[in-house]
């Protein structure tokens, strides 16, 4: 640890500071008491659907094509995923599995 | 306010609710439950392993309660000391959360004095549950809502204290535990496929944000991929407009 406690306290409030100030902007910028735009009325539907897919790439982000390894462990973990949450449904089975996947080929394959 | 009777904790109407909410709530958060077993866990333990013990664990996932920022803070928490850069960097990092607040601002209404917290713990995992799912009938809305977020809070600070108390007496090999958090966002994704009729949306979400990772780099591309998104859907709305009505 090359951190004093003063400055990891600093840290840890500096990114708690971060993360409600994303948190909290959108509802001050367009408080209950005003009309809305309606573009921002739209963004309230569509966003929830457009996001998480924005979440998907954000988890993907360091795959690189260069060789295998810089892409396959994740294919194929989240193939497995794929496969197997269209084919049983279950979140338990679908996560747990695809995470063992990766592990194994990260730890073991690649 | 005072003369709301919901908000006098002694009257029993009042507790049946919040029982009420509770019991409908938890069966919605059994995903993020397992979501973040897993997450937290390998939080902690990653945690412990750069020195960081369960004290500092805890006050993170307590005040923060945001997986991937979290995740990024440990190189803040191992690297020289800045502050501004740590802020700046969460500032990107969450930057999507605008996105949620947005999404929630209707949905949040109403809410009294469960808003600011109901806005505080609003993470990734909560705004997934609080999108999908609605209260049954005879449920109060905030409360469901307030007791989604209150049991994903809890669920993450006990994962993560659970981590990083195993990380001392455990050796594990921890390479790819991390890769939890896409498992679980491509499962929310896939349900979300098959509960939309159109796709149009998630798709565009995905498209943009493929477009601005390759054109910007993995360092540089939430906030351009938040732009083509706005700009798509902005576009799609037009087109949308013209046709049908979304």
């Amino acid at each position: 640890m090359t951190l004093s406690p003063i400055q990891i306290l600093v840290i840890i409030a500096a990114v708690a500071l971060g993360t409600m100030i994303t948190r909290f902007l959108p509802f001050f910028l367009f408080p209950d008491n005003k009309k809305r735009p309606t573009f921002v009325i739209y963004l309230g539907k569509v966003l929830p659907y457009a996001v998480i897919g924005l979440l998907v790439v954000y988890c993907l982000r360091e795959i690189s094509f260069s060789s295998p390894a810089g892409w396959l462990p994740e294919g194929i973990a989240i193939l497995c995923i794929a496969i197997l949450h269209f084919w049983r449904e279950n979140v338990l089975l679908s996560i747990g599995v695809g995470t063992a996947v990766y592990m194994l080929l990260v730890q073991y394959v690649f | 306010m005072q003369s709301d009777n919901l908000h006098s904790p002694k009257k029993p109407a009042d507790k049946r609710i919040k029982t009420k909410a509770l019991k409908a709530a938890f069966p919605h958060t059994i995903p993020v439950l397992t979501g973040f077993a897993f997450l937290g866990i390998a939080y902690g333990l990653l945690m412990n392993s750069k020195g960081y013990g369960v004290g500092w664990t805890l006050l993170m996932s307590l005040f923060v309660f945001a997986g991937s920022a979290q995740y990024v803070a440990i190189t803040f928490l191992t690297s020289v000391f800045n502050p501004l850069h740590a802020l700046l960097m969460t500032l990107i990092i969450n930057a999507r959360h605008l996105f949620y607040g947005i999404a929630m601002l209707d949905r949040f209404k109403n809410t009294g004095r469960l808003k600011p917290y109901l806005i505080f713990a609003l993470c990734d995992e909560t705004f997934s549950v609080l999108c999908a799912k609605e209260p049954p009938a005879g449920v109060e809305k905030r409360w469901f809502m307030f007791f989604v977020a209150l049991l994903n809070h809890t669920y993450w600070v006990a994962g993560s204290v659970t981590g990083a108390l195993l990380g001392s007496t455990l050796s594990f090999n921890t390479k790819g535990l991390d890769f939890v958090l896409t498992a679980l966002f491509v499962v929310i994704f896939i349900d979300q496929w098959k509960q939309q009729k159109n796709h149009a949306p998630a798709l565009i979400g995905l498209l943009c944000s493929t477009l601005a990772l390759v054109v910007f780099g993995a360092d540089y591309f939430v906030i351009p991929a938040m732009i083509a998104l706005l700009a798509g859907l902005a576009l799609y709305r037009k087109r949308a407009e013209k046709g049908e009505t979304l």
